[in-house]
Protein backbone atom coordinates (compact mmCIF):
# COMPACT_ATOMS: atom_id res chain seq x y z
CA UNK A 1 0.00 0.00 0.00
CA UNK A 2 1.85 3.42 -1.37
CA UNK A 3 1.79 5.19 1.53
CA UNK A 4 3.78 8.95 0.81
CA UNK A 5 1.71 9.48 -2.42
CA UNK A 6 -1.58 10.98 -3.09
CA UNK A 7 -4.32 7.80 -2.95
CA UNK A 8 -4.44 6.24 -6.46
CA UNK A 9 -7.80 6.38 -8.01
CA UNK A 10 -9.10 3.52 -9.72
CA UNK A 11 -11.28 5.07 -12.69
CA UNK A 12 -12.36 1.58 -14.44
CA UNK A 13 -10.10 2.21 -17.28
CA UNK A 14 -8.02 -1.05 -17.78
CA UNK A 15 -5.33 0.99 -19.82
CA UNK A 16 -5.00 3.76 -17.45
CA UNK A 17 -5.47 1.89 -14.32
CA UNK A 18 -2.35 -0.25 -15.73
CA UNK A 19 0.21 2.35 -16.28
CA UNK A 20 -0.88 4.03 -12.72
CA UNK A 21 0.49 1.27 -11.04
CA UNK A 22 3.24 0.13 -13.60
CA UNK A 23 4.38 4.15 -12.79
CA UNK A 24 6.20 3.48 -9.88
CA UNK A 25 9.40 1.37 -9.26
CA UNK A 26 8.30 -0.33 -6.58
CA UNK A 27 5.44 -2.02 -8.33
CA UNK A 28 7.15 -3.17 -11.12
CA UNK A 29 9.48 -4.91 -9.01
CA UNK A 30 6.80 -6.00 -6.70
CA UNK A 31 5.02 -7.62 -9.87
CA UNK A 32 8.44 -9.00 -10.87
CA UNK A 33 9.14 -11.02 -7.87
CA UNK A 34 5.45 -11.98 -7.39
CA UNK A 35 5.59 -13.33 -10.94
CA UNK A 36 8.94 -15.34 -9.94
CA UNK A 37 7.52 -16.26 -6.59
CA UNK A 38 3.97 -17.79 -8.44
CA UNK A 39 5.82 -19.73 -10.69
CA UNK A 40 8.60 -21.33 -8.64
CA UNK A 41 5.89 -21.74 -5.63
CA UNK A 42 3.50 -22.69 -7.91
CA UNK A 43 5.79 -25.53 -9.95
CA UNK A 44 7.54 -26.79 -6.05
CA UNK A 45 3.72 -26.72 -4.38
CA UNK A 46 2.38 -28.92 -7.26
CA UNK A 47 4.51 -31.78 -6.31
CA UNK A 48 4.83 -30.85 -2.49
CA UNK A 49 0.29 -31.01 -2.80
CA UNK A 50 0.98 -34.52 -4.89
CA UNK A 51 3.43 -35.64 -2.30
CA UNK A 52 1.07 -35.13 0.26
CA UNK A 53 3.62 -33.25 1.87
CA UNK A 54 2.11 -29.36 3.14
CA UNK A 55 2.95 -30.13 6.31
CA UNK A 56 6.27 -30.15 6.29
CA UNK A 57 6.07 -27.11 3.88
CA UNK A 58 4.54 -25.53 6.66
CA UNK A 59 6.88 -26.26 9.04
CA UNK A 60 10.03 -25.05 6.57
CA UNK A 61 8.47 -21.97 6.17
CA UNK A 62 8.70 -21.68 9.92
CA UNK A 63 12.01 -21.81 9.83
CA UNK A 64 12.55 -18.36 8.48
CA UNK A 65 11.89 -17.18 12.25
CA UNK A 66 14.76 -19.48 13.73
CA UNK A 67 16.44 -18.12 10.96
CA UNK A 68 16.46 -14.53 10.94
CA UNK A 69 16.70 -14.60 14.67
CA UNK A 70 19.95 -16.79 14.22
CA UNK A 71 21.10 -14.61 11.50
CA UNK A 72 20.27 -11.37 13.72
CA UNK A 73 22.08 -12.78 16.59
CA UNK A 74 25.34 -13.48 14.76
CA UNK A 75 25.06 -10.42 12.81
CA UNK A 76 24.91 -11.60 9.72
CA UNK A 77 22.16 -10.58 6.45
CA UNK A 78 18.77 -12.86 7.65
CA UNK A 79 18.76 -13.96 4.28
CA UNK A 80 21.91 -16.51 5.12
CA UNK A 81 19.63 -17.73 8.64
CA UNK A 82 16.76 -18.24 6.44
CA UNK A 83 18.48 -20.56 3.74
CA UNK A 84 20.63 -21.87 6.50
CA UNK A 85 17.99 -23.10 8.64
CA UNK A 86 15.24 -23.76 6.41
CA UNK A 87 18.03 -26.39 4.16
CA UNK A 88 18.50 -27.51 7.93
CA UNK A 89 15.24 -28.20 8.43
CA UNK A 90 14.90 -30.01 5.02
CA UNK A 91 17.62 -32.81 5.72
CA UNK A 92 15.91 -32.83 8.94
CA UNK A 93 13.06 -33.70 7.81
CA UNK A 94 14.33 -36.04 5.30
CA UNK A 95 15.99 -38.17 8.06
CA UNK A 96 12.69 -38.82 9.51
CA UNK A 97 11.19 -40.19 5.85
CA UNK A 98 11.28 -43.98 5.13
CA UNK A 99 8.04 -45.29 4.11
CA UNK A 100 7.43 -47.35 6.82
CA UNK A 101 6.51 -44.72 9.07
CA UNK A 102 2.85 -44.13 9.11
CA UNK A 103 1.13 -40.75 8.26
CA UNK A 104 0.77 -40.58 12.15
CA UNK A 105 4.43 -40.89 13.25
CA UNK A 106 5.63 -38.55 10.82
CA UNK A 107 3.15 -35.95 11.22
CA UNK A 108 4.22 -36.02 14.88
CA UNK A 109 7.86 -35.67 13.59
CA UNK A 110 7.08 -33.13 11.81
CA UNK A 111 5.54 -31.26 14.70
CA UNK A 112 7.98 -31.92 17.18
CA UNK A 113 10.50 -30.67 14.89
CA UNK A 114 8.79 -27.49 14.29
CA UNK A 115 8.27 -26.68 17.67
CA UNK A 116 11.98 -27.28 18.29
CA UNK A 117 12.55 -24.98 16.18
CA UNK A 118 10.56 -22.16 17.19
CA UNK A 119 11.72 -22.90 20.58
CA UNK A 120 15.06 -22.18 19.24
CA UNK A 121 14.13 -19.08 17.45
CA UNK A 122 12.66 -17.27 20.15
CA UNK A 123 15.67 -18.93 22.90
CA UNK A 124 18.23 -16.83 20.01
CA UNK A 125 15.72 -13.34 20.36
CA UNK A 126 15.88 -13.92 24.13
CA UNK A 127 20.01 -13.92 23.59
CA UNK A 128 19.80 -11.51 20.96
CA UNK A 129 17.92 -9.32 23.36
CA UNK A 130 16.31 -6.50 21.08
CA UNK A 131 13.47 -6.37 19.17
CA UNK A 132 13.34 -8.54 16.29
CA UNK A 133 13.79 -5.98 13.52
CA UNK A 134 10.79 -6.17 11.18
CA UNK A 135 8.27 -9.00 12.89
CA UNK A 136 5.84 -7.78 10.90
CA UNK A 137 7.23 -8.06 7.72
CA UNK A 138 8.73 -11.35 8.42
CA UNK A 139 5.55 -12.46 9.48
CA UNK A 140 3.80 -10.63 6.90
CA UNK A 141 6.00 -9.79 4.16
CA UNK A 142 7.10 -7.04 2.06
CA UNK A 143 5.86 -7.32 -0.85
CA UNK A 144 6.04 -3.47 -1.99
CA UNK A 145 9.39 -3.22 -0.67
CA UNK A 146 11.48 -5.62 -2.81
CA UNK A 147 14.37 -4.50 -3.84
CA UNK A 148 16.58 -5.05 -7.61
CA UNK A 149 18.92 -7.15 -5.94
CA UNK A 150 16.25 -9.18 -4.29
CA UNK A 151 14.55 -9.85 -7.46
CA UNK A 152 17.75 -10.42 -9.10
CA UNK A 153 18.39 -12.99 -5.75
CA UNK A 154 14.81 -14.72 -6.41
CA UNK A 155 15.03 -15.03 -10.26
CA UNK A 156 18.37 -16.87 -9.38
CA UNK A 157 16.94 -19.30 -6.81
CA UNK A 158 14.11 -19.89 -9.34
CA UNK A 159 15.92 -20.72 -12.05
CA UNK A 160 18.46 -22.94 -9.52
CA UNK A 161 14.93 -24.49 -8.09
CA UNK A 162 13.09 -25.09 -11.73
CA UNK A 163 16.54 -26.70 -13.35
CA UNK A 164 17.10 -29.12 -10.21
CA UNK A 165 13.26 -30.26 -10.46
CA UNK A 166 13.20 -30.33 -14.35
CA UNK A 167 16.05 -33.13 -14.32
CA UNK A 168 14.38 -35.08 -11.53
CA UNK A 169 11.01 -35.00 -12.96
CA UNK A 170 10.18 -38.25 -14.04
CA UNK A 171 11.68 -40.64 -11.29
CA UNK A 172 10.15 -37.86 -8.85
CA UNK A 173 6.72 -38.22 -10.58
CA UNK A 174 7.05 -41.51 -10.37
CA UNK A 175 8.27 -42.05 -6.74
CA UNK A 176 5.68 -39.37 -5.77
CA UNK A 177 2.68 -41.39 -7.12
CA UNK A 178 3.57 -44.79 -6.69
CA UNK A 179 6.24 -45.03 -4.12
CA UNK A 180 6.27 -48.66 -3.59
CA UNK A 181 6.34 -50.12 -7.17
CA UNK A 182 8.91 -46.68 -7.76
CA UNK A 183 11.23 -48.68 -4.91
CA UNK A 184 10.75 -51.69 -6.33
CA UNK A 185 11.98 -50.73 -10.49
CA UNK A 186 15.12 -49.08 -8.36
CA UNK A 187 14.38 -45.52 -7.93
CA UNK A 188 16.57 -43.90 -4.93
CA UNK A 189 12.92 -43.03 -3.19
CA UNK A 190 14.65 -42.07 -0.12
CA UNK A 191 17.08 -39.94 -1.75
CA UNK A 192 14.63 -38.23 -4.05
CA UNK A 193 12.35 -37.46 -0.93
CA UNK A 194 15.50 -36.11 0.44
CA UNK A 195 16.06 -33.98 -2.35
CA UNK A 196 12.51 -32.96 -2.97
CA UNK A 197 12.69 -31.20 0.71
CA UNK A 198 15.66 -29.08 0.40
CA UNK A 199 14.65 -27.70 -2.91
CA UNK A 200 11.02 -27.11 -0.91
CA UNK A 201 13.35 -25.44 1.85
CA UNK A 202 14.82 -23.95 -0.94
CA UNK A 203 11.74 -22.10 -2.53
CA UNK A 204 10.11 -21.84 1.38
CA UNK A 205 13.03 -19.94 2.10
CA UNK A 206 13.21 -17.87 -1.22
CA UNK A 207 9.36 -16.90 -1.26
CA UNK A 208 8.93 -16.31 2.27
CA UNK A 209 11.30 -13.24 2.44
CA UNK A 210 8.77 -11.86 -0.36
CA UNK A 211 5.31 -12.83 0.93
CA UNK A 212 5.94 -13.30 5.10
CA UNK A 213 6.26 -16.83 6.29
CA UNK A 214 2.61 -16.81 7.39
CA UNK A 215 1.43 -16.63 3.82
CA UNK A 216 4.24 -18.68 1.88
CA UNK A 217 1.01 -21.03 1.38
CA UNK A 218 -1.13 -18.46 -0.46
CA UNK A 219 0.86 -20.04 -3.38
CA UNK A 220 2.53 -22.43 -2.29
CA UNK A 221 -0.91 -24.68 -1.43
CA UNK A 222 -3.52 -22.57 -2.94
CA UNK A 223 -3.09 -22.83 -6.84
CA UNK A 224 -1.56 -26.60 -6.78
CA UNK A 225 -4.64 -27.70 -4.77
CA UNK A 226 -7.06 -26.36 -7.19
CA UNK A 227 -5.51 -27.43 -10.18
CA UNK A 228 -5.33 -30.92 -9.04
CA UNK A 229 -8.66 -30.88 -8.43
CA UNK A 230 -9.81 -29.68 -12.30
CA UNK A 231 -6.51 -31.90 -14.37
CA UNK A 232 -5.02 -34.39 -13.41
CA UNK A 233 -2.20 -35.74 -15.55
CA UNK A 234 0.66 -33.33 -14.75
CA UNK A 235 1.56 -31.56 -17.89
CA UNK A 236 -2.01 -29.38 -17.92
CA UNK A 237 -2.06 -29.49 -14.17
CA UNK A 238 1.11 -27.79 -13.96
CA UNK A 239 0.33 -25.34 -16.69
CA UNK A 240 -3.08 -24.22 -14.81
CA UNK A 241 -0.70 -24.00 -11.47
CA UNK A 242 0.91 -21.26 -12.65
CA UNK A 243 -1.48 -19.78 -14.60
CA UNK A 244 -3.63 -19.75 -11.36
CA UNK A 245 -0.34 -18.47 -9.44
CA UNK A 246 0.00 -15.46 -11.89
CA UNK A 247 -3.42 -14.94 -12.03
CA UNK A 248 -3.60 -14.58 -8.04
CA UNK A 249 -0.63 -12.55 -7.55
CA UNK A 250 -1.26 -9.80 -10.41
CA UNK A 251 -5.05 -9.47 -9.07
CA UNK A 252 -3.94 -9.13 -5.41
CA UNK A 253 -1.25 -6.61 -6.29
CA UNK A 254 -3.69 -4.90 -8.50
CA UNK A 255 -6.36 -4.50 -5.83
CA UNK A 256 -3.76 -3.74 -3.12
CA UNK A 257 -2.55 -0.92 -4.85
CA UNK A 258 -5.61 1.06 -5.00
CA UNK A 259 -6.46 -0.24 -1.34
CA UNK A 260 -5.39 0.37 2.56
CA UNK A 261 -5.05 -3.18 3.00
CA UNK A 262 -1.54 -5.38 2.23
CA UNK A 263 -1.08 -7.52 -0.49
CA UNK A 264 -1.13 -10.71 1.40
CA UNK A 265 -4.69 -10.34 1.76
CA UNK A 266 -5.76 -10.23 -1.42
CA UNK A 267 -3.48 -13.06 -2.29
CA UNK A 268 -4.54 -15.51 0.41
CA UNK A 269 -8.21 -14.85 -0.20
CA UNK A 270 -8.29 -15.17 -4.09
CA UNK A 271 -6.45 -17.88 -3.62
CA UNK A 272 -8.99 -19.11 -1.14
CA UNK A 273 -11.47 -18.40 -3.23
CA UNK A 274 -10.50 -19.83 -6.71
CA UNK A 275 -9.80 -23.26 -4.48
CA UNK A 276 -13.62 -22.97 -2.70
CA UNK A 277 -15.17 -22.36 -6.24
CA UNK A 278 -13.20 -25.10 -7.87
CA UNK A 279 -14.00 -27.81 -4.81
CA UNK A 280 -18.02 -26.48 -5.12
CA UNK A 281 -18.13 -27.31 -8.76
CA UNK A 282 -16.46 -30.35 -8.93
CA UNK A 283 -19.36 -31.08 -5.70
CA UNK A 284 -21.47 -30.10 -8.30
CA UNK A 285 -20.14 -32.18 -11.11
CA UNK A 286 -20.07 -35.01 -9.08
CA UNK A 287 -23.91 -34.70 -7.94
CA UNK A 288 -25.35 -33.86 -11.83
CA UNK A 289 -23.21 -37.17 -12.68
CA UNK A 290 -24.83 -39.37 -10.11
CA UNK A 291 -28.15 -38.50 -11.31
CA UNK A 292 -27.33 -40.23 -14.40
CA UNK A 293 -28.17 -44.38 -14.31
CA UNK A 294 -25.63 -45.82 -11.59
CA UNK A 295 -22.69 -47.84 -12.81
CA UNK A 296 -23.27 -50.75 -10.76
CA UNK A 297 -19.39 -51.54 -10.01
CA UNK A 298 -16.96 -51.30 -6.93
CA UNK A 299 -17.63 -47.72 -4.89
CA UNK A 300 -15.71 -45.05 -5.89
CA UNK A 301 -13.96 -41.77 -4.75
CA UNK A 302 -15.32 -38.99 -5.41
CA UNK A 303 -13.00 -37.44 -8.18
CA UNK A 304 -10.15 -35.71 -7.08
CA UNK A 305 -7.41 -35.20 -9.42
CA UNK A 306 -4.19 -37.68 -8.53
CA UNK A 307 -4.72 -37.28 -5.01
CA UNK A 308 -7.82 -39.50 -4.20
CA UNK B 1 12.01 -21.20 43.67
CA UNK B 2 8.16 -22.01 45.29
CA UNK B 3 8.59 -18.91 47.59
CA UNK B 4 8.01 -16.45 44.22
CA UNK B 5 4.40 -16.21 43.57
CA UNK B 6 4.91 -15.98 39.49
CA UNK B 7 6.56 -19.46 40.03
CA UNK B 8 3.43 -21.15 42.01
CA UNK B 9 1.30 -19.62 39.24
CA UNK B 10 3.17 -20.39 36.38
CA UNK B 11 3.52 -24.19 38.00
CA UNK B 12 -0.14 -24.15 38.56
CA UNK B 13 -1.25 -23.48 34.81
CA UNK B 14 1.80 -25.15 33.02
CA UNK B 15 1.03 -28.40 35.04
CA UNK B 16 -2.56 -28.51 34.03
CA UNK B 17 -2.48 -27.07 30.64
CA UNK B 18 0.46 -29.70 30.01
CA UNK B 19 -1.33 -32.51 30.80
CA UNK B 20 -4.21 -31.48 28.66
CA UNK B 21 -2.10 -31.49 25.86
CA UNK B 22 -0.23 -34.85 26.76
CA UNK B 23 -4.06 -36.53 27.13
CA UNK B 24 -5.47 -34.84 24.22
CA UNK B 25 -1.91 -35.04 21.95
CA UNK B 26 -1.82 -39.01 22.40
CA UNK B 27 -5.07 -38.59 20.68
CA UNK B 28 -4.39 -36.16 17.88
CA UNK B 29 -1.00 -38.55 17.26
CA UNK B 30 -2.99 -41.55 17.02
CA UNK B 31 -5.46 -40.19 14.55
CA UNK B 32 -2.86 -37.96 12.41
CA UNK B 33 -4.23 -34.60 13.26
CA UNK B 34 -1.05 -33.18 14.58
CA UNK B 35 -1.05 -30.18 11.44
CA UNK B 36 -4.26 -29.76 12.46
CA UNK B 37 -3.32 -28.96 15.74
CA UNK B 38 -0.56 -27.02 14.15
CA UNK B 39 -2.99 -24.76 12.65
CA UNK B 40 -5.01 -24.38 15.63
CA UNK B 41 -2.74 -22.64 17.64
CA UNK B 42 -2.34 -20.28 14.86
CA UNK B 43 -5.85 -19.32 14.63
CA UNK B 44 -5.49 -17.90 17.73
CA UNK B 45 -3.75 -15.25 16.72
CA UNK B 46 -6.29 -13.89 13.98
CA UNK B 47 -9.26 -14.54 15.99
CA UNK B 48 -7.65 -12.40 18.73
CA UNK B 49 -7.13 -9.59 16.29
CA UNK B 50 -10.46 -9.49 14.85
CA UNK B 51 -12.14 -9.26 18.06
CA UNK B 52 -9.90 -6.08 18.59
CA UNK B 53 -10.74 -4.50 15.31
CA UNK B 54 -14.25 -5.12 15.85
CA UNK B 55 -14.09 -3.77 19.29
CA UNK B 56 -15.19 -7.10 21.27
CA UNK B 57 -13.27 -8.50 23.91
CA UNK B 58 -9.96 -10.71 22.60
CA UNK B 59 -10.90 -13.63 24.71
CA UNK B 60 -14.51 -14.12 23.06
CA UNK B 61 -12.80 -13.90 19.45
CA UNK B 62 -9.74 -16.08 20.23
CA UNK B 63 -12.14 -19.02 21.84
CA UNK B 64 -14.74 -18.43 18.73
CA UNK B 65 -12.23 -18.71 16.45
CA UNK B 66 -10.14 -22.08 17.59
CA UNK B 67 -13.47 -23.75 18.12
CA UNK B 68 -15.13 -22.64 15.03
CA UNK B 69 -12.17 -23.83 12.91
CA UNK B 70 -11.15 -26.55 14.60
CA UNK B 71 -15.39 -27.49 14.31
CA UNK B 72 -14.80 -26.85 10.56
CA UNK B 73 -11.86 -28.55 9.76
CA UNK B 74 -13.78 -31.53 11.32
CA UNK B 75 -16.74 -31.15 8.93
CA UNK B 76 -15.07 -30.79 6.04
CA UNK B 77 -12.08 -33.66 6.61
CA UNK B 78 -12.53 -36.44 4.36
CA UNK B 79 -9.86 -38.69 6.06
CA UNK B 80 -7.69 -37.82 9.15
CA UNK B 81 -10.02 -35.46 10.32
CA UNK B 82 -13.38 -37.21 9.75
CA UNK B 83 -11.42 -40.07 12.21
CA UNK B 84 -9.96 -41.88 9.11
CA UNK B 85 -6.56 -42.05 10.75
CA UNK B 86 -3.80 -44.23 11.42
CA UNK B 87 -2.57 -45.66 7.44
CA UNK B 88 -1.40 -43.89 4.84
CA UNK B 89 -4.65 -43.75 2.38
CA UNK B 90 -5.22 -41.04 -0.11
CA UNK B 91 -7.68 -39.37 1.96
CA UNK B 92 -4.93 -38.02 4.64
CA UNK B 93 -3.26 -36.74 1.90
CA UNK B 94 -6.19 -34.58 0.63
CA UNK B 95 -6.94 -33.31 4.27
CA UNK B 96 -3.47 -32.03 4.47
CA UNK B 97 -3.80 -29.86 1.43
CA UNK B 98 -7.55 -28.56 2.45
CA UNK B 99 -5.88 -27.23 6.26
CA UNK B 100 -3.23 -25.82 4.15
CA UNK B 101 -6.01 -24.23 2.62
CA UNK B 102 -8.24 -22.87 5.28
CA UNK B 103 -4.94 -22.61 7.19
CA UNK B 104 -3.88 -19.37 4.50
CA UNK B 105 -7.44 -17.93 4.11
CA UNK B 106 -7.31 -17.68 8.17
CA UNK B 107 -3.71 -16.07 8.30
CA UNK B 108 -4.73 -13.83 5.27
CA UNK B 109 -7.96 -12.19 7.41
CA UNK B 110 -5.10 -12.14 10.53
CA UNK B 111 -3.48 -9.56 7.79
CA UNK B 112 -6.07 -7.82 7.11
CA UNK B 113 -7.67 -7.46 10.80
CA UNK B 114 -3.74 -6.22 11.69
CA UNK B 115 -4.06 -3.56 9.31
CA UNK B 116 -7.99 -3.01 10.56
CA UNK B 117 -6.78 -2.42 13.86
CA UNK B 118 -4.08 -0.51 13.40
CA UNK B 119 -5.94 2.10 11.48
CA UNK B 120 -8.59 2.32 13.62
CA UNK B 121 -6.87 2.78 16.91
CA UNK B 122 -4.40 5.39 15.18
CA UNK B 123 -1.56 3.47 14.35
CA UNK B 124 -0.86 1.65 17.29
CA UNK B 125 0.41 -1.77 15.75
CA UNK B 126 -2.04 -4.43 16.19
CA UNK B 127 0.77 -7.13 16.54
CA UNK B 128 1.78 -5.08 19.89
CA UNK B 129 -1.62 -4.69 21.30
CA UNK B 130 -2.11 -8.44 20.67
CA UNK B 131 1.11 -9.84 22.13
CA UNK B 132 -0.42 -8.10 25.40
CA UNK B 133 -2.99 -10.55 25.44
CA UNK B 134 -0.38 -13.41 24.54
CA UNK B 135 1.62 -13.92 27.65
CA UNK B 136 4.42 -15.46 28.63
CA UNK B 137 4.07 -18.64 31.38
CA UNK B 138 6.08 -16.50 33.90
CA UNK B 139 4.08 -13.36 33.61
CA UNK B 140 0.46 -15.00 34.94
CA UNK B 141 -1.70 -13.70 37.34
CA UNK B 142 -3.00 -16.04 40.33
CA UNK B 143 -6.98 -15.59 38.90
CA UNK B 144 -5.69 -16.01 35.22
CA UNK B 145 -3.73 -19.17 36.26
CA UNK B 146 -6.49 -20.63 37.98
CA UNK B 147 -8.74 -20.27 34.97
CA UNK B 148 -6.44 -22.19 33.00
CA UNK B 149 -6.25 -24.59 35.11
CA UNK B 150 -9.53 -25.10 35.45
CA UNK B 151 -9.98 -24.68 31.50
CA UNK B 152 -7.20 -27.33 31.39
CA UNK B 153 -8.72 -30.22 34.36
CA UNK B 154 -12.06 -29.94 32.32
CA UNK B 155 -10.76 -30.80 28.68
CA UNK B 156 -8.88 -33.79 30.24
CA UNK B 157 -12.14 -35.04 31.83
CA UNK B 158 -13.95 -34.28 28.59
CA UNK B 159 -10.93 -36.25 26.87
CA UNK B 160 -11.35 -39.47 28.97
CA UNK B 161 -15.01 -38.92 29.20
CA UNK B 162 -15.01 -39.51 25.62
CA UNK B 163 -11.80 -41.87 25.57
CA UNK B 164 -13.41 -45.01 24.81
CA UNK B 165 -15.48 -44.31 21.84
CA UNK B 166 -12.96 -41.99 20.38
CA UNK B 167 -10.20 -44.68 20.46
CA UNK B 168 -12.80 -47.37 18.79
CA UNK B 169 -13.55 -44.29 16.53
CA UNK B 170 -9.96 -43.25 15.64
CA UNK B 171 -8.62 -47.46 15.41
CA UNK B 172 -11.13 -48.87 13.79
CA UNK B 173 -13.93 -45.95 12.31
CA UNK B 174 -15.50 -48.44 9.80
CA UNK B 175 -16.38 -51.40 12.83
CA UNK B 176 -17.14 -48.11 15.14
CA UNK B 177 -19.73 -46.72 12.90
CA UNK B 178 -21.11 -50.13 12.30
CA UNK B 179 -21.74 -50.90 16.02
CA UNK B 180 -23.50 -47.43 15.85
CA UNK B 181 -20.35 -44.80 17.42
CA UNK B 182 -21.09 -41.85 15.82
CA UNK B 183 -17.65 -41.26 13.96
CA UNK B 184 -17.87 -38.05 12.37
CA UNK B 185 -19.93 -36.42 15.80
CA UNK B 186 -17.35 -37.51 17.46
CA UNK B 187 -14.26 -35.81 15.27
CA UNK B 188 -15.76 -32.27 15.22
CA UNK B 189 -16.39 -32.53 18.89
CA UNK B 190 -12.69 -33.89 19.49
CA UNK B 191 -11.69 -31.12 16.92
CA UNK B 192 -13.81 -28.49 19.14
CA UNK B 193 -12.25 -29.51 22.35
CA UNK B 194 -8.93 -29.02 20.87
CA UNK B 195 -10.06 -25.69 19.64
CA UNK B 196 -10.77 -24.79 23.35
CA UNK B 197 -7.43 -26.08 24.58
CA UNK B 198 -5.84 -24.39 22.43
CA UNK B 199 -7.23 -21.36 23.16
CA UNK B 200 -6.98 -21.20 26.73
CA UNK B 201 -3.00 -22.23 26.16
CA UNK B 202 -2.44 -19.56 23.55
CA UNK B 203 -3.45 -17.29 25.55
CA UNK B 204 -1.93 -18.29 29.10
CA UNK B 205 1.67 -20.34 28.02
CA UNK B 206 2.02 -19.23 24.70
CA UNK B 207 0.83 -21.20 21.26
CA UNK B 208 4.60 -22.37 20.56
CA UNK B 209 3.98 -24.25 23.56
CA UNK B 210 0.60 -26.02 22.86
CA UNK B 211 2.88 -27.84 19.55
CA UNK B 212 5.23 -28.47 21.46
CA UNK B 213 3.03 -30.32 24.39
CA UNK B 214 0.79 -32.01 21.83
CA UNK B 215 3.07 -33.50 19.48
CA UNK B 216 5.89 -34.45 21.49
CA UNK B 217 5.72 -36.33 24.29
CA UNK B 218 2.65 -37.95 23.05
CA UNK B 219 4.36 -39.47 19.96
CA UNK B 220 7.07 -40.36 22.66
CA UNK B 221 4.33 -42.35 24.46
CA UNK B 222 2.71 -43.60 21.28
CA UNK B 223 6.45 -45.32 20.73
CA UNK B 224 7.32 -46.70 24.37
CA UNK B 225 3.44 -47.79 25.37
CA UNK B 226 1.92 -50.46 24.54
CA UNK B 227 -1.46 -50.54 25.53
CA UNK B 228 -3.67 -47.50 25.19
CA UNK B 229 -4.57 -46.09 28.38
CA UNK B 230 -0.69 -46.57 29.46
CA UNK B 231 0.58 -44.39 26.27
CA UNK B 232 -2.22 -41.74 27.64
CA UNK B 233 -1.00 -41.60 31.32
CA UNK B 234 2.34 -41.71 29.86
CA UNK B 235 1.98 -38.67 27.82
CA UNK B 236 0.17 -36.56 30.08
CA UNK B 237 2.94 -37.62 32.76
CA UNK B 238 5.80 -37.13 29.72
CA UNK B 239 4.20 -33.30 28.79
CA UNK B 240 4.10 -32.75 32.81
CA UNK B 241 7.34 -33.96 33.56
CA UNK B 242 8.69 -31.49 30.38
CA UNK B 243 6.51 -28.50 32.13
CA UNK B 244 7.82 -28.86 35.36
CA UNK B 245 12.00 -29.58 34.36
CA UNK B 246 11.77 -26.77 31.94
CA UNK B 247 10.20 -24.29 34.24
CA UNK B 248 12.85 -25.19 36.30
CA UNK B 249 15.71 -24.76 34.10
CA UNK B 250 14.15 -21.75 33.19
CA UNK B 251 13.90 -20.18 36.89
CA UNK B 252 18.09 -20.91 37.28
CA UNK B 253 19.07 -19.66 33.51
CA UNK B 254 17.30 -16.14 33.41
CA UNK B 255 18.02 -15.76 29.70
CA UNK B 256 16.06 -19.07 28.94
CA UNK B 257 12.39 -18.41 27.92
CA UNK B 258 10.51 -21.18 29.86
CA UNK B 259 8.81 -21.87 26.59
CA UNK B 260 12.07 -22.40 24.83
CA UNK B 261 13.39 -24.76 27.64
CA UNK B 262 10.10 -26.67 27.87
CA UNK B 263 9.55 -27.47 24.08
CA UNK B 264 12.86 -28.18 24.52
CA UNK B 265 12.93 -30.90 26.85
CA UNK B 266 9.65 -32.71 25.47
CA UNK B 267 10.94 -32.84 21.90
CA UNK B 268 14.67 -34.26 23.25
CA UNK B 269 12.41 -36.94 25.56
CA UNK B 270 10.90 -37.64 21.95
CA UNK B 271 14.09 -37.81 20.10
CA UNK B 272 15.24 -40.34 22.98
CA UNK B 273 12.52 -41.89 22.79
CA UNK B 274 13.43 -43.00 18.87
CA UNK B 275 16.92 -43.97 19.78
CA UNK B 276 15.69 -46.28 22.78
CA UNK B 277 12.15 -47.81 21.66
Amino acid sequence: MPADESNPQLVWNLAHDVSQVLEYHFMVNALLAGSVVAVMSGVVGWLMVLRGETFAGHTLSMMAFPGASAAALAGIPAVWGYFAFCGAGALALGGFGGRRRTWSEQSAAIGALQAAALAAGFLFVSLYGGVLGDLESLLFGNLLGVSNGQVIVLGAVALAALALLAGLTRPLLFASVDPDVAAARGVPVRALASTFLLILGLAVAATSQITGVLLVFALLVGPPASAQLITAPPGPSLALTIFLGLLVVWLGLGIAYFSVYPAGFYIATISFAVYAFVRLSARVALQRSRRLPPVRSSPSPPPRGVIA
Amino acid sequence: MFAQEFMRNALLAGTFVALACGVAGWFIVLRGQVFAGDALSHVAFPGALAAAAAGADQRVGLFAATVAFGAAMGVLGRGALAGRGGGSSGFERADDAAIGIVFMLILGLGVFFLTRFSLSSGGVSGIQAAHTLFGSVFGLSSGEARLAAAVALAAVALTLAAARPLLFASVAPEIASARGVRTRLLGVAFLALLGVIAAEAAQAVGALLLLGLLAAPAAAAHRMARGPFAGIALAGLLAVAATWAGLALAYAIPSLPPSSAIVGIAVSIFYASRLIA
